[in-house]
């Protein structure tokens, strides 16, 4: 120690002081960095490498098929329809989410009584998991006998003289509109039963994105509006002109975080159809723990795996160097 | 001074956390051979140690009987500390997914449940059974379980199993009030079943009820469908490896399908197998084609057979028992191997199977069970059991392997939500590719 203040005297000290720093930041991190570089990226390379493999039944085969797996799972009509049905989810599940959490922010922005309560009303089924969720909004959407002997939302409808909003809801077998393309083994739309589930979805974050807005909403400095309004703009042009592009990151990120939520569900339509009717609610979280776990057909749940991953990177990379650049600009 | 104790510390964490990851990584991508030796601990002379048994008998009935084994073996070897290991869920979905991630990372329990007949294969093929077929000999099991069910649990010349119990898949459950307000009889052919189908549409009442939510029922559905069309002969060819399944009769099985499910709920794909059942205890269905579990149910929600409800064989599958079974193994690499031996032993005995059946409300797999315990339902499966032509059920893992029950299920999941005639079929033609 005697040494060390000696030589912290001299300049050329600061240089290894700072190593000394760096070597406690990198020890620091190293424990968890080692468990991800483990835990995270070494099984989805053994994912990867496991795609490309013959690897059917319980005992596990390593020869090498290249990309077989993935063409054999992009030709079934199943895997098809589950890209359908997560592209419909995905894009209604977002489009509501933002629409009605920026909706829920105004509202609730605008200084009203019991902000507190509304707030907390709102955000309160984020609480909740998407199982519980899915059980729930199962029991709500259950058609039963329907018109004559509902259950459900139908029962209410019926018991409330609005009988012909019956529906068949989850049960539901269209597609609208159902368009055959030549090549593609299911049928191009929307999946009837697909809209009850974002409805669940769609309860449960909105109030998330909403708490999000209201952050965005309350760091808008009032000067601006104030400077906007004494040049003569309407709450519309204020609203228009200047809240909406203030709050344009903070949709991004909504964007990312849902989006990303989106692209993996599994939980709430495993407890909330399991993917019936058909495959019209089934999303590729699904048909992979199917294929897996059930069929034995491990490398082909590895590259239905592979797809997801490539499908959420697509989402997150691109905000992540966005994200990179805009902090090097600061 | 503060910074080098940090230093330390964190050195220390640091080196903790790797030999952990080591240990916590290292398992997993190993092949499932990896297994642990076995102890070499002296075999349990008196009793001792541990056993731990795998299954997914978790509701009211079947953890009653699998707790009355339990009971017997503690009698029977004082001290051996059992662990029940079972996860919840119909049909063993999630406890398989339990099982399969125990198997491959190298730590097996000493003994699983698993289907008898094909699903057996897999965990064979794997190298993850031993061998049984010494210890069925020892045990004198081969002479009182019926051939036909030693065949399905012999594999690669040799056994691989215990069977517990049989349950027949291809019953008809039907509400005996409304049966008997219409003047109807059961159904006995398929011909017979429109007739009664449309009488029953008729008055309002649903015909047929028919679950989804639970993924297996259409298809359970469909095997009873392709018995009555392909007969017991041609039926049990339809799942062998080459199997043949352009046959036009393939056509016909999925027309009279779609015929049934025109007659059925239009929420199928909203109720398991067990609300379809309630619908008929309700009055408010009169029939359901489901396996004999559905007994079971009937009990436990206090209704009687032969006054509520009334059982039949389900149609045009008259003379035939459509037949599956629970069996327990031996896991290569048991950690507790003569503990384990001592659970088949008493899973195989006249003692165990006739403390689990009743309770669970199956049959013996064994002919000389004690018949008298067993309710009227029961007695009338045991004597059918033994008199009728058997054949095994594919949905329920007896007949295929699991590859092809997946894809079969699924072209029938299917169907039943878009009731295609022509995509059904193709879509069978496609899955008999995982017929092996």
């Amino acid at each position: 120690m005697q040494q060390a203040k000696t030589l912290s005297a001299r300049p050329a000290r600061r240089v290894r002081w700072m190593n000394r720093d760096r070597a406690i930041a990198l020890l620091m991190i190293a424990p968890s960095a080692l468990a991800i570089a483990v835990f995270v990226y070494g099984f989805i390379g053994w994912t990867a490498y496991i795609s490309m493999t013959d690897w059917r039944g319980l005992a596990i085969s390593t020869s090498f098929v290249g990309f077989d797996n993935y063409l054999t799972i992009f030709s079934t009509g199943r895997f098809q329809t589950n890209i359908r049905n997560l592209i419909v989810f995905t894009l209604f599940f977002l489009a509501s989410c933002l629409v009605i959490g920026l909706l829920l922010a105004v509202l609730v922005d605008a200084r009203i009584r019991f902000e507190g309560f509304f707030r907390s009303v709102y955000i309160f089924p984020m609480a909740l998991s998407f199982i519980v969720t899915g059980v729930v909004w199962q029991w709500l959407f259950a058609p039963g006998n329907w018109p004559s002997d509902p259950t459900g939302i139908n029962l209410l409808f019926k018991q409330s003289g609005l009988g012909f909003l019956q529906a068949a809801w989850t049960t539901d077998t269209n597609v609208v509109p159902g368009w055959r393309i030549e090549g593609l083994r299911t049928r191009i739309g929307i999946p009837m039963a697909m809209i009850p589930v974002v409805v669940a979805a769609v309860w449960q974050m909105s109030g998330f994105v909403m708490a999000m807005y209201l952050a965005g909403l309350r760091g808008i400095p009032d000067e601006i509006k104030e400077a906007a309004r004494v040049d003569g703009a309407t709450e519309w042009q204020v609203f228009r002109n200047i809240t909406l592009p203030m709050l344009q990151p903070i949709t991004l990120s909504a964007v990312i975080i849902l989006g990303h939520i989106s692209l993996k569900i599994f939980d709430l339509i495993i407890t909330m159809t399991g993917g019936a009717p058909g495959n019209n609610t089934e999303v590729p979280g699904l048909y992979m723990y199917e294929i897996t776990f059930k069929a034995n057909k491990f490398a082909e749940g590895a590259a239905v795996a592979m797809v997801m991953l490539v499908v959420v990177a697509l989402l997150v990379v691109p905000y992540l160097i966005y994200n990179r650049r805009t902090e090097v600009e600061r | 001074m503060l910074t080098t104790k940090w230093l330390k510390l964190f050195g220390v964490f640091s080196i903790l956390a790797l030999a952990l990851a080591a240990c916590g990584g290292a398992p997993a991508p190993s092949q499932p051979t990896a297994a642990p030796a076995q102890p070499t601990t002296a075999p349990a002379p008196t009793g001792g140690g541990k056993l731990e048994i795998f299954s997914w008998w978790t509701n009211a009935g079947e953890a009653d009987g699998l707790n009355a084994m339990f009971e017997l073996y503690k009698q029977q070897n004082p001290g051996v500390e059992i662990v029940n290991a079972t996860v919840a869920g119909g049909a063993g979905t999630n406890a398989k997914t339990v099982l399969k991630t125990r198997l491959q990372g190298g730590q097996p329990p000493d003994s699983w449940q698993v289907h008898a007949g094909k699903e057996l294969t897999s965990y064979v093929d794997a190298g993850q059974m031993v061998p049984l077929t010494q210890f069925f000999k020892e045990q004198g099991f081969d002479k009182v379980m019926p051939p036909k069910l030693l065949e399905q649990i012999t594999y690669n010349g040799e056994i691989w199993s215990v069977p517990v119990n049989i349950h027949r898949s291809n019953v008809l459950w039907y509400n005996i009030k409304i049966f008997q307000e219409n003047g109807l009889t059961p159904p006995k052919t398929i011909d017979d079943f429109f007739k009664v189908a449309e009488a029953l549409k008729a008055k309002g009442i649903i015909p047929l009820a028919v679950g989804g939510k639970d993924r297996f029922e259409t298809p359970h559905l469909f095997e009873s469908v392709l018995l009555a069309v392909f007969g017991p002969e041609d039926y049990p060819k339809l799942f062998q490896p080459g199997a043949d399944w352009s046959d036009p009769r393939v056509r016909q099985a999925a027309e009279i399908a779609k015929r049934m499910l025109e007659y059925s709920n239009s929420d199928r794909s909203s109720l398991g197998w067990a609300d379809a059942a309630q619908l008929v205890l309700d009055g408010k269905a009169a029939m359901t084609i489901m396996g004999d579990w559905a007994h079971g149910y009937f009990i436990g929600k206090g209704a009687k057979v032969g006054v509520d409800y009334g059982y039949a064989p389900a149609p045009g599958n008259e003379g035939v028992f459509m037949w599956l079974s629970d069996s327990f193994g031996l896991a290569k690499g048991a950690p507790n191997p003569d503990q384990a031996k001592a659970w088949l032993a008493l899973c195989g005995s006249r003692e165990g199977q006739d403390a689990f059946n009743p309770k669970k409300g199956s049959i013996p797999a064994r002919t000389d069970a004690d018949v008298s315990l067993y309710d009227e339902y029961l007695q009338y499966s045991i004597k059918a059991f033994s008199s009728e032509k058997l054949v095994p059920s594919v949905v329920h893992g007896a007949a295929a392997p699991e590859a092809y029950m997946t894809e079969y299920g699924n072209a029938l999941n299917v169907f039943a939500s878009d009731l295609d005639v022509d995509a059904v079929v193709e879509a069978l033609k496609d899955a008999a590719k995982d017929l092996k």
